[in-house]
């Protein structure tokens, strides 16, 4: 496939995102969002990443590859990232029983 | 798109189109449906056809870590706090129906900026070469791991465990 639809699809899954975020009030589902962005540079990175063939051909067989190693270490930072994320809603939840966010904004004060 | 064009079009388009199709609508329902159960689960279609689209550039390890990690475990504890919550009455206030259209304004107009941005980039000769290939596969990839990424893989232990230390810390009673 051209690279022209990777990116295309790419970019309409991250600005979907990117509107979900902007236009929910509940702090799940604007974190849902977020990892809909990272997925979305994931997969426009792995499209990059096969799209070495020309140095592949050119007898460098760990073409790529690093591309792919690193889309695997941004999935492990995300599952700790959401563990850790998905404990600071609960806490949230537990000390104003509201995930709104338009609630939380204490910090302004 | 009449019958003549989908025999000269192959197996792997309509797989690419239908997976694409699949993505974008599921990602917009996450962000429009109401109840945030059925968020989660087209969260989970969306990663899916992500997988998908991995199997199809023949990224067969990350096709199949993206299943487990994040439609299986990332997705399931979403469920889990969400069921936990009990936020599936209805019970999320309202934005103000002007801020809603100001971000889906916001959202469209990223989307316009970058696809004309990048519509005349000279990339119509750059194939992202589509199941063959075998950089994705898992021997080869962890031979690369394990020789020449052994460092950060051990240092993603260390934020593992301090990822846990702080979740329990976190979700402490006080």
């Amino acid at each position: 496939m051209p690279i022209n639809y990777y990116i295309f699809l790419s970019v309409a899954l991250f600005c979907v995102g990117v509107a979900g975020v902007l236009t929910r009030r509940n702090a799940i589902i604007i974190f849902m969002c977020v990892e809909l962005m990272l997925n979305s540079v994931n997969l426009l990175l792995v499209a990059f990443s096969k799209m070495q063939w020309h140095a592949l051909g050119a007898g460098n067989p760990d073409a790529g590859m690093n591309a792919q190693l690193f889309v695997f270490f941004i999935m492990v930072v995300a599952a700790a990232e959401v563990s850790v994320g998905l404990a600071i809603i609960v806490m949230m939840y537990r000390n104003t029983h509201s995930i709104d966010v338009n609630f939380l904004n204490r910090l302004k004060h | 798109m009449n019958a003549k064009q989908l025999n000269e079009m192959n197996i792997t388009q309509v797989l690419f189109w239908f997976l694409s199709i699949l993505a974008i609508l599921g990602a917009i329902l996450v962000v429009i449906s109401k109840n945030p159960v059925s968020s989660v689960l087209w969260l989970i279609v969306v990663f899916v056809a992500i997988s998908g689209h991995y199997i199809l550039l023949n990224a067969q390890f990350l096709a199949i870590v993206n299943l487990i990690v994040y439609a299986g475990a990332i997705m399931v504890l979403f469920l889990f706090v969400v069921m936990l919550m009990n936020l599936n009455t209805d019970s999320e206030p309202q934005k103000n129906r002007w801020l809603k259209i100001a971000g889906v304004i916001t959202g469209g107009s990223l989307l316009l900026v970058l696809v004309a941005a990048l519509k005349k980039a000279d990339l119509k000769t750059q194939i992202a070469e589509t199941n063959l290939g075998d950089i994705g596969l898992i021997h080869n990839l962890g031979m690369t791991l394990f020789h020449d990424y052994v460092i950060p893989f051990e240092i993603s232990s260390v934020l593992f465990l301090s990822a846990m230390v702080g979740v329990v810390v976190i979700g402490k009673k006080d």
